[in-house]
Formats: C-alpha cells, sequence, structure tokens
C-alpha cells in the first residue's frame, strides 16, 4: 500500500479563464439561391457577468444573426453555423436544440426591437409573460402570475395588477417594451440580449429604458448584449464595443477607446455621421459613402475598401486583396485595418476628430 | 356589445326586405307568364286571366309585395268563395306548380341541405387544414410538394365530375354502399350518415382543397412573424410555439372564409343535391326557377340570403372573441 506510487496531483480542473460568454470564431453561413450569404464571419467576442457589450453596425452587418446564434435560434433551419458559443462553460453550438431550448429564457433572453410585432396580439402581456416563467419553474397559474404582476411593476408599468390583463396593443410603445423586458427578464437569465431594444422608442422613453436595464443589470448582475446601430446608446450604457461591418469584427475594446480614439475608418465614418448636440453645428453630418457590403459577395480584401477614403494610403493594392487581421493597437483595443498605427492615430487627430 | 348585436340583426331584416323585394322585380322582368304556363295547351285568355287572378300576379307588382309581407307576418287567404287556401303566419304562399305551402316545402329540404353542408364542412375543415398545417411545417419537401399537387387538381375538379366517379367506383362498380338516399338525423343516425357520407366527401373534396393552401398560406405567413421567434426565445417546445401560437393566428381569417362558405351551402348545395338526387334547397330552387314558381323562389332566396348574412354576422362576433384588437362598435 505504501509502496503505491505517490499519486500525482490532479491536475487542476482546467479553469480555463474563460468568460461567462465566449464566442470564438463565430460563422454563420446561409446557403441560398443566389449564393452563400455570410451573415457573420469569424466574430470573437467575450462578455463578463455585470458587464455590457455594445455591438454596432449597420444594417445587414450580422449584428442580429450574432444574436439569434447565441440563442440557438437558427437551429433546425438552414443556416450553417461553426465555431464555439461557451455560456458559462457550456458550449452552445455543438448542442442539441432541445438542450438549448431549455437554456432559452431561463439562462439567456432576449429582447427584441419592435415590440408590438414580437409579442403575441392574441395574448394578453400578463399569459404570455405567465407562459414564458412556467415553462422553466414548475408552479401554479397563480404564483406565475403574481410572479408576473411583481416583473411588471418591476420594470415600472404603473397598476400592474390591472395591466396585466391587457393586450399588447393596450399598451404605449414605451410600456410594451417595458411589457418585453419584463418577460425576457422573469426567469431571472444571466444573460440578457438585447436587439434594438430602444430604436422605435422616443428619446425621453429611450433615456428610461436604458436606466431600466442599467439598474436590472445592477441588481441580477447579469451580462447584457445592446445590439445597435445607434452609438449615443451604447455610449450610454456599454462597458465594451464591438463594431461591425460585412459579418466581421473591424474594431473592438472599451467604449473609450472607440468613442475617444477609434482606429478604423468604419468607425470614424461611424462617429462622423452622428448628430452631436455638445459642439456648434459647423456642417453637414457626413455620412459614409457607399451602401454596406453584399454579404454574397462581399469585396475582396478589406470589406470596407470600396467605401473607403484612405486606402490610397496604404501601398500597392494590399486593401483590395489582402483581408486585414484583428491587429491589437494596445490594452485589448484592436482594429482590423491596413493603415499603419502611425497613420491611423495622425488621420483621426488631425483629420477627423477636429470635424466631429 | 348588446346595442352592436341589435344593429346588425335591425341591418340583416332591412336585408332581407331589400333582397325579397329584388327577387320579385327580377321575376316580372322576365318576360313570361307562370299563369299561361300552368294552364297548358288550349288555354282561352279568361282562364288564363283566372288563374293569374287565383295566383295573384294580375296586381301591381307593389301591391303584390305588400300583400307578401303581410302574409308573412299575419298570415294569408288565397283565392274567394268555396275554393279559399288559408296559409297562416309566417305565410310564404303556395307553390304555383303544385299548390303546396311554400313553408312546408322547405322545411322539406331544408334539413337535407343542413345534414349535406354541416357533415362536408367539419370534414373540409379537419381535412384542409390539417394537411394545411403539415404542408406548412414541411414546406419544400416532398410531402408539401405533393399535397400542393394533389390539391391544385383537386380545385379544378368540379363537384359533378368527383361525385359521379364516387358513385360510379364505389357504388356501381365495387358496390361497397347501395345507393344514397336521405335518411332522417332523428330517424336512424348511423344510416343518415352512411347514406351522406358520399356527398360529404364529394362536396368537402372541393372545399378542403381550397383549405389546405388558405391554411398553408396563412400558417407560413404567422410562423415567420416576430412573435413567434419570441415564444421559441421563451424555450416553448415546438409544438407550442406552431399551435398555440402559430396556428391560433393563422386559423382567424380562415374562420371569416369559413362562415361564409357555409353560408353559401346552406342555401342549397345544388350540384351535389343534383347528382346524388338528394331533394335538398339547391334542387328546390333550380325546379322552381324552370317552372317559374314565384312563391318558391322567393322564400328559397330569401332563405339562402337570410344564412349568408347571418353567417356574415356570427363570423363578426365570432372574430372580435379571437382577436382581442378587433372592437364591436
Amino acid at each position: 500500500m505504501s509502496t503505491a506510487a505517490v499519486a500525482t496531483p490532479e491536475p487542476a480542473p482546467a479553469t480555463s479563464p474563460r468568460a461567462f460568454l465566449d464566442v470564438r470564431d463565430l460563422h454563420v453561413h446561409f446557403p441560398t439561391e443566389d449564393g452563400l450569404v455570410r451573415a457573420v464571419d469569424g466574430l470573437s467576442f467575450s462578455v463578463e457577468r455585470g458587464k455590457t457589450l455594445g455591438i454596432v453596425g449597420e444594417s445587414g452587418s450580422g449584428k442580429s444573426v450574432t444574436s439569434l446564434s447565441i440563442l440557438g435560434l437558427h437551429k433546425g433551419t438552414r443556416a450553417k453555423i461553426t465555431g464555439e458559443i461557451w455560456l458559462d462553460g457550456v458550449e452552445l453550438v455543438g448542442m442539441s436544440n432541445e438542450d438549448v431550448r431549455k437554456l432559452r429564457g431561463q439562462q439567456m433572453a432576449m429582447v427584441f426591437q419592435d415590440p408590438l410585432s414580437a409579442l403575441h396580439p392574441f395574448y394578453t402581456v400578463g399569459d404570455q409573460i405567465i407562459e414564458g416563467y412556467r415553462v422553466h419553474n414548475k408552479v401554479n397559474k397563480a404564483t406565475a402570475r403574481k410572479r408576473a404582476i411583481e416583473m411588471l411593476e418591476r420594470v415600472g408599468i404603473p397598476t400592474p395588477n390591472k395591466r396585466v390583463d391587457d393586450y399588447p396593443h393596450q399598451f404605449s410603445g414605451g410600456m410594451r417594451q417595458r411589457a418585453m423586458i419584463a418577460l425576457a427578464l422573469v426567469c431571472n437569465p444571466q444573460l440578457l440580449i438585447a436587439d434594438e431594444p430602444t430604436t422605435a422608442l422616443d428619446v425621453t422613453v429611450q433615456a428610461q429604458i436604458l436606466d431600466l436595464m442599467k439598474d436590472l443589470q445592477k441588481e441580477f448582475n447579469s451580462a447584457i448584449i445592446i445590439i445597435t446601430h445607434d452609438l449615443g446608446v451604447v455610449a450610454e450604457v456599454a462597458d465594451d464595443l464591438v463594431v461591425m461591418y460585412g459579418g466581421k469584427c473591424v474594431e473592438d475594446g472599451t467604449v473609450e477607446d472607440i468613442f475617444y480614439s477609434p482606429r478604423m475608418p468604419y468607425t470614424w465614418g461611424l462617429l462622423s455621421s452622428m448628430p452631436r448636440l455638445d459642439r456648434l453645428r459647423q456642417e453637414r453630418l457626413t455620412p459614409i459613402p457607399g451602401t454596406p457590403p453584399s454579404l454574397i459577395n462581399v469585396p475582396s480584401g478589406c470589406a470596407f475598401h470600396p467605401r473607403c477614403s484612405y486606402k490610397s494610403l496604404v501601398p500597392g493594392e494590399t486593401c483590395r486583396t489582402e483581408v486585414p487581421q484583428l491587429a491589437e493597437i494596445e490594452g485589448g483595443h484592436r482594429t482590423r485595418c491596413h493603415l499603419s498605427k502611425e497613420d491611423k492615430e495622425r488621420i483621426w487627430t488631425e483629420e477627423v476628430k477636429p470635424k466631429l | 356589445m348588446f346595442r352592436y348585436i341589435i344593429r346588425r340583426l335591425i341591418g340583416v331584416l332591412i336585408l332581407m326586405v331589400v333582397i325579397s323585394f329584388i327577387t320579385f322585380l327580377l321575376f316580372f322582368a322576365i318576360p313570361s307568364n307562370p299563369a299561361a304556363l300552368s294552364c297548358g295547351k288550349g288555354c282561352t285568355p279568361t282562364v288564363i286571366k283566372a288563374t293569374e287572378h287565383k295566383m295573384g300576379i294580375d296586381e301591381p307588382i307593389l301591391v303584390q309585395y305588400g300583400k307578401y309581407m303581410k302574409g308573412l307576418v299575419t298570415g294569408r287567404t288565397f283565392g274567394e268563395g268555396t275554393a279559399v287556401n288559408k296559409c297562416p303566419a309566417p305565410c310564404l304562399g303556395f307553390s304555383f306548380k303544385t299548390d303546396q305551402p311554400v313553408l312546408g316545402m322547405i322545411t322539406d329540404a331544408f334539413p337535407i341541405t343542413l345534414s349535406i353542408s354541416i357533415g362536408a364542412f367539419v370534414l373540409w375543415i379537419f381535412f384542409g387544414i390539417s394537411t394545411g398545417v403539415i404542408s406548412a411545417l414541411k414546406k419544400g419537401t416532398i410531402i408539401d410538394r405533393v399535397t400542393m399537387f394533389v390539391t391544385l387538381a383537386t380545385v379544378s375538379l368540379p363537384s359533378f365530375f368527383t361525385g359521379l366517379m364516387l358513385l360510379y367506383f364505389i357504388v356501381i362498380k365495387y358496390g361497397l354502399m347501395t345507393f344514397p338516399s336521405y335518411v332522417g338525423f332523428l330517424d336512424n343516425p348511423y344510416d343518415w350518415a352512411k347514406n351522406l357520407l358520399l356527398p360529404w366527401i364529394t362536396l368537402a373534396f372541393l372545399f378542403a382543397a381550397l383549405y389546405t393552401r388558405l391554411t398553408r398560406a396563412n400558417m407560413l405567413e404567422t410562423m415567420g412573424e416576430d412573435y413567434i421567434r419570441t415564444a421559441r426565445a421563451k424555450g416553448l417546445s415546438e409544438r407550442k410555439v406552431i399551435f398555440k401560437h402559430g396556428l391560433r393566428a393563422a386559423l382567424t381569417p380562415i374562420v371569416t372564409i369559413a362562415g361564409l362558405d357555409l353560408g353559401g351551402l346552406l342555401g342549397g348545395a345544388v350540384i351535389t343535391e343534383s347528382v346524388f338526387n338528394f331533394n335538398g334547397l339547391g334542387r328546390l330552387v333550380v325546379r322552381s326557377s324552370t317552372d317559374l314558381d314565384l312563391p318558391v323562389l322567393v322564400g328559397v332566396t330569401v332563405l339562402a340570403a337570410f344564412f349568408i348574412v347571418m353567417l356574415n354576422f356570427l363570423v363578426d362576433l365570432l372574430y372580435a372573441a379571437i382577436d382581442p384588437r378587433v372592437r364591436l362598435v
């Protein structure tokens, strides 16, 4: 017995410093009759609990597709998903639809844009929340109803015990979005994805909804991904930011990095096209020339090159022929651009920033 | 709500008056004299005059119509002296052709039409909707393609064709059934269903195909709605997503069409009744129009119109019950 070899210590459980949500090299492709749509093409990001990640980009840059992939809502469709999505140490891409279904609503939930069409018109708001609660919690109707009223109160619906029996069309736009949030949060999900949560709302209501999400995040310590094309919204709530273009991340970093020292022509374009009230109105807003790329025939090289005004600064045809890598500028701030570090810094400080 | 119902019912009443009046007018626009037809060859003008008088068609049309309406409410007496024909309210008059009271003819024929329509309705709703749902959920697969082809084919097949084919193969060639003849439901429910089976299939065949396509189209549309995505995001099982969230919304427009179709059929399934030799309202209306039998024609027309209008009304009520966004005002 005593001669037994000294047991080598168990290899410490692979405490890979994996983030709460870790998306690695995600590809989502849709085969269509016109060709393969590369909606998301090699996207990686991570979010910790209690933190908020903003994903910004134009329509068709793959933002919503990404969020639907995390929820597994592309399973059973023709979408081809590769890569890894780790949620709390569990990999979701390879999981069966039935297993992911059990996580949906429970561990991860989603707030959709346009709550009028995202809520079922034939069921009361209360019934829809109750249904969401009872899928994952074995409770009777009365308990679930109490919970629904509590949630409606939590998101600031006045007289929730009456409004619980209203239909979505009887709610105002802001109240519908609150109800949508109540529905998403009813099972205390650890990950909340909000897809353009404030797009259909006027600015005062928009601010209320964002505050509400921040409050709830503090309370539940959940991770939030907020998807939007509105930079004002992400500046308000996000900690980190991913800028997407043509299905790829073109710049990521902290909100400060991206708002105060962006290093990528597309991000400059986004910032220049945003109205600012805190500056003198000197000129017209500068839109980004051209249109978002087709995801079937993504431009060769850097997907942004046909619209980029600085590509002549890169020697040769590199922008057109070579896909730039996501390269670190400093401390986790990365860009996907062939411009040299010096050029990027110079253009930003001398040309772009003064005009904002 | 209550006021809405009353208002609609008054509307129904007014519509009935208008329809009966138009039927009267149209009848007199026909350049033909039912009195001359009814007394046959070698008729003298005096006999025709007497017959016209007996039928009551020698008076101005408004007077006739007034009497008809009055008879409907208070009853009416036809003829004079010894040949008095009493007709208690609601009096629809007597057939020019057979001298039978019209009300009796209609109450005899109606159960047959009702039986055919209701049975066929149940069949086509069941098969139409279920195949429609399956087809939508299996969109693009071989099941869907076959279903769509078959429905296209059956929609194009007229019911006299399917009816005759069924009769030929099932009754005549293989003798699986005897020739159907109507048996009252209260007399013998089993024989009732057995005899009505072929007419039901014939009629349902046509409609089911239509409803399959309709259900499929609606279902495909609803399953693409945002609220279906929300339902999935909540973690509901696919069964619940499809039936509770998808089908519920997809069926709403079908309720409207189903109500109107049923209403239309209750006024007489002419071809099916003729193929199977069932004396329902449809055949009654065909016979009375070839015979220029005004009282029967008006009676059946008004009844048929009544069903359509009433079912339309019921559909509106039902719709408000199904879709909370619809408010009855």
